[in-house]
């Protein structure tokens, strides 16, 4: 007990400051949010520009560089994915596997391949050009179901398509993310090559695992109350993301096989719980990534930033207009589809924050940024307008 | 009954859709929090929704009373002209009571008081026309008709 006082007394200046440093975030991130409700949009843009607007470089100037903070904002990317992963059960995964490969195929071909292609033009390595593609690729399924909501489209023809294309993407990030976190580590070929296919392995096993016996765990943490359940959760998720990192496949994926490993009745409580925590998480997250972007990084970025956004905005409207196209709906609809895919968001984030160790990591990041803040104008207010677009 | 056709949506929940007798395509999304909507199709644009009502669990069920309500109007009609002059009640055995252990005929309702005791729900089930030697337990309503000083003399003693 004596020692335990002794303990908090050395380390309370030291807290005192964390606790000061998050609260103040979390106060203004609470207006922003509010800002966000009234404005019908998520958070998440509005975070990378408070984070933009008030970290290195910017109109003030706020260090929050704690390892507590930091710690906070790591924790919140493992919520993320692991409630990305809770977002489908086994079932909509299987089904997904079944039905989107040909839509899923086209949708990397047209979204994937300019983020690499311009990665490459402007010079950089491939690591950092195959995370640019990462970037690119996969549609923000936080704001698209929020838009999709927001618009009352949630019983339109053509919205299964867009959800089944979220599916996919999903699924290809289990494939991607441990790819990419391997190219990052780099090394000489062969090690690459080692690293990836260690990768490759751990996921297959783990998804294979989760989907085949993942009802027999889900049945056991449902044995107790949702105190037990959210504290198993929350443990199970950071060890499995620990050990991943460890094998050098990333702690990301591990959270986000979790999540695809949990079924049921697990998956519906444990998403009910988490939400708040991830949302708590997740918000110092972009902000910590916007904090360490410098807004005069951003001027040279916004031409290639546009052209990409541009270029992958009209990669979304074929691939959507394709899928839709293919299930029986009308042109109106199919232009819906493909301007809802437009808006990218959380995963663009999570893996532009993979590659902060490469020397193009700055560059990277503000490139991210500029992206997603531009196709998250673009996307929701074409798709409020689409009908207009086409000739029914 | 019209062909009613189910499609799932990932991440959200099912959608149920049928078109109705005058020709108009209406739906239903469950979602997987208990949320419904009804949807009801543009004529013009077949794929979109002209309109769409968002439902909490509880206001479904009041729109499902509403959409029953014919039937359960006209089956409380003939159950009044049954019993006219007669009540029916409710009485919850609760822990505490007296009755809790003991039988029906124990307490002589009818000889009494007049009051039948024409079921019992117990959990789930119901028990109808229970026999006099029927012992109550905790958390069993019995049903009971009679005239309404009738119903309120069993509910005291039930209760008490």
């Amino acid at each position: 007990m004596h020692l335990q006082v002794q303990m908090l007394a050395a380390t309370g200046s030291e807290a005192a400051i964390a606790f000061v440093e998050i609260g103040v975030i979390a106060v203004g991130l609470s207006f922003l949010a509010l800002i966000a409700g009234r404005f019908g949009i998520t958070a998440v843009p509005l975070y990378l520009i408070a984070g933009l607007a008030f970290g290195d470089g910017g109109i003030v100037d706020v260090t929050a560089s704690s390892d507590f903070v930091s710690l906070t904002a790591e924790i919140g990317v493992l919520l993320l994915l692991l409630t990305l992963g809770l977002e489908y059960s086994a079932d909509e995964l299987r089904t997904g596997i079944r039905t989107g490969v040909l839509p899923g195929l086209l949708d990397m071909a047209l979204n994937f391949t300019p983020g690499v292609a311009l990665g490459l033009l402007l010079g950089w390595s491939t690591p950092a050009s195959v995370l640019l593609g990462g970037i690119t690729w996969v549609s923000s399924s936080g704001i698209i179901s929020k838009v999709l909501n927001d618009l009352g489209r949630l019983g339109n023809r053509e919205t299964p398509t867009v959800l089944n294309l979220l599916v996919i993407e999903d699924l290809a990030m289990a494939v991607y993310l441990p790819v990419a976190a391997a190219l990052v580590i780099g090394g000489t070929a062969a090690d690459t090559a080692l690293t990836v296919g260690i990768a490759l392995v751990t996921v297959v096993v783990i998804l294979w695992g989760g989907l085949t016996f993942g009802h027999l765990l889900s049945r056991s943490l449902t044995i107790g109350s949702d105190e037990t359940l959210l504290l198993a959760v929350f443990g199970l998720t950071l060890v499995v993301a620990g050990l991943a990192q460890q094998l050098q496949v990333s702690a990301a994926i591990g959270a986000f096989l979790v999540g695809l490993a949990l079924s049921g009745e697990a998956q519906r409580r444990t998403r009910h719980l988490i939400e708040p925590l991830r949302d708590l998480f997740a918000a110092v997250f972009f902000v910590m990534f916007s904090f360490q972007i410098d807004p005069r990084d951003l001027l040279p970025v916004i031409l290639p930033a546009l052209a990409l956004a541009v270029v992958t905005a009209l990669g979304k409207v074929a691939t959507g207009w394709w899928a839709a196209g293919r299930a029986g709906v009308g042109r109106r609809g199919r232009m819906r589809a493909g301007t809802m895919l437009i808006a990218r968001g959380e995963f663009a984030i999570v893996v532009a924050a993979i590659g902060a160790s490469l020397t193009e990591g700055p560059e990277l990041a503000a490139l991210a940024a500029a992206y997603v803040l531009l196709t998250d104008a673009i996307g929701p207010i074409s798709t409020k307008f689409a009908d207009r677009l086409v000739r029914a | 009954m019209a062909d009613i056709t189910e499609t799932n949506l990932p991440g959200v929940g099912v959608r149920h859709e049928f078109v109705t007798e005058s020709g108009q395509h209406v739906g239903v999304i469950s979602h997987r929090g208990g949320r419904r909507e009804i949807l009801v199709y543009d004529r013009d644009d077949p794929d979109s929704c002209s309109m769409v009502v968002h439902l909490t669990e509880h206001d479904s069920r009041t729109l499902n009373e509403l959409l029953g309500v014919s039937r359960v109007t006209d089956s409380l009609a003939a159950v009044e002209q049954q019993i006219e002059g007669l009540a029916i009640d409710w009485i919850p055995i609760a822990e505490g009571s007296s009755f809790v252990g003991r039988s029906i005929a124990d307490g002589m309702f009818r000889t009494s008081t007049g009051v039948s005791i024409v079921a019992v729900v117990r959990d789930a089930s119901t028990v109808p026309s229970p026999r006099p030697d029927f012992v109550f337990s905790i958390g069993d309503t019995a049903v009971c008709v009679g005239t309404d000083e009738g119903l309120a003399a069993v509910r005291s003693r039930l209760t008490a």
